[in-house]
């Protein structure tokens, strides 16, 4: 018998990228969001360090705003695989007055995710967060390294960043600075879903169509729930739809679909006029929306 | 995974204004890559500035300084792919003093695209695009004469910017297959994914084509196999009490079970036992591989550590000379004290002397006492303890290393060793 390992580049990549994380650092973390990036990540570093466990812990940012779907197959996914999870939630920043709830229509918690971040970096003393961020998703992140150098408040420059020349990765950093990584720099949502299909990976039921409560604002389709504000002129009606990326409830936007298994939601992303991000509310805020996010330590 | 797509990294270079935003943005649109909400930005934006033509450009440069300024100041990376391709554009920009970011974009490209303006044709900028890709031996290179449109697609404009730069390619070690030429106008997509009607005494491909039909050949070169050690693999679980693998990205050639491997530096002989990838056993690795192997013998092996065919040894040497481009603003000078990264291992190195600077135009060397920002010269090292290396010529992965400042902790240079 004979078998030949023909290497996917992008995973094999990924997954040195991953390996460089756990020798060059003392205290990583992977930033779990629940999301298919994220996801996609545990497997790869299942993947890079198989037989062995993965040998950092996983810590979810929580805003309590979450899709209870996405909490049920965290825990399920972590029991499974003998991960260990830290859990810290955005409610004890705002308990500790360390941030303000915003109000209004456009409420979210989503930035206020930041300071319970970086709290939780200083609190474990993480010097490297491995983050499913892709360079596809957004202009901005277009320009993001793959070890991105964040100083004591999480701060990104961009316009002095390392270069990053060959596959040769220098996450050398100071005391109190910490390193972002993103394994997937370079995969597209195609290359994630595609992925996820053949490798059977498991992905929240949310990924796929489903009858849901909802209401329509700007041309998106808003989730009706206690956590999302709505006007009373806004009528809630049952729509058959899917979500494309997970955040939570108060930034991420639903579109109408059938497509309810792996095969029908590649057929769909390949047909798809309307990128990824063009479903996140929290990007629609201006055209810089992201880079003023990610210039404050924002992942 | 099933994604048998062969995946193209390309970087892209020209002088400012000669259309290279507008082309990769070509590209995205004429592939059908760019959705309705990145094309309706792009027409909003384009609009609001009071173009009568959509400005692709718009598409590829992202932060808010590059869009107040309209220019490209770092590498973006870009991506599309069509139904037999992957391709991943590093784009960087065009400036004299951005030697930096090209050599970047190169480092980790097969193919470049130089574009060169029609109305203006080869100039000292085309001469230093070129410089760097010869020097980084990007595999395979495309000469993009743009802007076709502004000299009425005229022919002969476009054989005299060939003539010009063949002589350059007889300058360089590129041979004339690793180089083409396509006239092209990014603005109105004469020849970029679509053949041009304007443009009848054009036979060839057009730039999409082109890239479509590159072979692997002209894409990697085929070395000798190195497998540097980037993490030691101990479970400790009962099922795998004993297993000891080895983790790390294979390059250059494949290995075996069974290849006779010499450990280095212990130079410990032994064989391979097993390869793994995942919870899956192979016989072979192909290069690009990120796997596990097992050694028949208990040899004493960790992290920079580097297992070679016992037929293929690399040299093993604590004095080199390499070409070295600076990419940070902190000078190099003899006597300078750094971290040297290569692959994954490092060590100390000390500049013993600095030989010249070398001309990025083609035009030779001159003496000089230190390397500044963007400065491309010979240098030679004396390490703490040796490397092993191929000459960047035979192995472009094995043959470069970084240079880490020890007080700063950043990326100081890149090396090419001789």
């Amino acid at each position: 018998m004979s078998n030949i390992l023909i290497p996917n580049p992008k995973e094999a990549e990924s997954i040195h990228i991953i390996r460089e994380v756990a020798a060059q650092f003392e205290r990583p973390v992977l930033l779990f969001s629940g999301g298919k990036d994220s996801i996609t990540l545990v497997r790869l570093a299942q993947k890079a360090f198989y037989p062995a466990r993965i040998p950092f812990p996983l810590l979810h940012v929580d805003t309590d705003h979450n899709f209870p779907e996405t909490i049920v197959f965290r825990d399920q996914l972590v029991e499974e695989l003998g991960l260990e999870l830290i859990v810290r939630k955005v409610q004890d920043s705002i308990d500790q007055g360390k941030v303000r709830e915003e109000k209004g229509k456009y409420s979210s918690r989503n930035t206020l995710q930041t300071t319970t971040l970086l709290d939780a970096i200083e609190e474990f003393k993480f010097d490297a967060c491995i983050g499913g961020a892709r360079r596809d998703e957004e202009k901005a992140r277009a320009k993001e390294r793959i070890f991105s150098v964040r100083d004591d408040f999480g701060q990104w420059d961009e316009k002095n960043q390392r270069p990053e020349l060959f596959d040769m990765l220098n996450g050398r950093i100071h005391q109190g600075q910490n390193v972002r990584v993103f394994p997937i720099s370079n995969w597209t949502e195609l290359d994630v879903w595609e992925y996820i299909k053949t490798e059977n990976i498991r992905i929240p039921s949310l990924y796929f169509a489903h009858k849901r409560e909802v209401f329509f604002r700007d041309g998106m389709i808003w989730t009706a729930n206690e956590h999302v504000y709505r006007e009373p002129h806004e009528e809630v009606l049952e729509e058959t739809v899917r979500f494309r990326t997970v955040g939570d409830m108060t930034c991420t936007a639903a579109v109408l679909s059938t497509a309810d298994t792996l095969d029908s939601v590649v057929e769909e992303i390949k047909s798809s006029t309307i990128s990824e991000r063009g479903a996140r509310i929290d990007d629609k805020r201006s055209e810089a929306a992201m880079e003023n996010r990610k210039k404050v330590g924002y992942f | 995974m099933s994604d048998n797509r062969k995946l193209i990294k390309i970087a892209t270079a020209g002088s400012v204004d000669d259309g290279k935003s507008t082309l990769i943005g070509r590209l995205l649109y004429d592939t059908r890559s760019l959705t309705n909400d990145k094309l309706e930005a792009i027409e909003r934006n384009s609009k609001q500035k009071g173009f009568d033509y959509l400005d692709f450009s718009l598409a590829t440069d992202g932060l808010v300084a590059e869009r107040e300024q309209g220019i490209t100041i770092d590498v973006a990376h870009i991506y599309f792919s069509t139904e037999n391709t992957n391709y991943i554009i590093a784009d960087t920009p065009g400036h004299v003093e951005y030697t930096r970011n090209m050599v970047t974009g190169a480092s980790t490209s097969q193919v470049a695209i130089i574009l060169v303006d029609a109305r203006k044709g080869v100039i000292e900028q085309t001469y230093r695009h070129f410089f760097i890709n010869n020097l980084l031996r990007v595999n395979h290179v495309v000469v993009a004469i743009n802007k076709m449109d502004l000299v009425d697609f005229d022919e002969d404009t476009y054989l005299k910017i060939k003539g010009d730069f063949e002589a350059l390619i007889e300058k360089s070690n590129y041979n004339f297959e690793q180089v083409t030429f396509i006239p092209v106008s990014a603005l109105k997509g004469d020849n970029i994914a679509g053949k041009s009607e304007n443009m009848p005494w054009y036979l060839g491909n057009t730039l999409l084509d082109h890239l479509e039909v590159l072979e692997p050949q002209d894409l990697v070169e085929n070395t000798a196999a190195r497998f540097a050690v980037q993490y030691v693999i101990r479970p400790k679980t009962d099922k795998y009490h004993d297993f000891r693998g080895f983790s790390g990205k294979l390059q250059g050639g494949p290995l075996a079970v069974g290849d006779e491997v010499t450990v280095l530096p212990s130079f410990t002989k032994t064989s391979i036992k097993s390869i793994h990838f995942f919870d899956q056993t192979y016989e072979v690795a192909q290069p690009g591989s990120s796997v596990t192997i097992t050694l028949e013998n208990e040899v004493n092996v960790s992290r920079g550590d580097m297992l070679v065919k016992s037929t293929e040894l690399p040299r093993s040497e604590k004095e080199l000379s390499a070409i070295l481009c600076q990419v940070n603003q902190t000078p190099l000078q003899v006597g300078s004290k750094l971290i040297l990264q290569h692959g994954v291992n490092s060590v100390l190195a000390k500049v013993q002397s600095i030989e010249h600077l070398i001309q990025t135009d083609f035009s030779g060397e001159i003496p000089a006492e230190r390397l500044q920002l963007n400065d491309i010269g010979k240098v030679n090292f004396k390490l703490s303890k040796p490397i092993h290396y191929d000459p960047y010529t035979e192995n472009r992965d094995n043959g470069s290393f970084i240079l880490i400042d020890e007080g700063s902790l950043d990326t100081v240079s890149v090396g090419f060793i001789q």
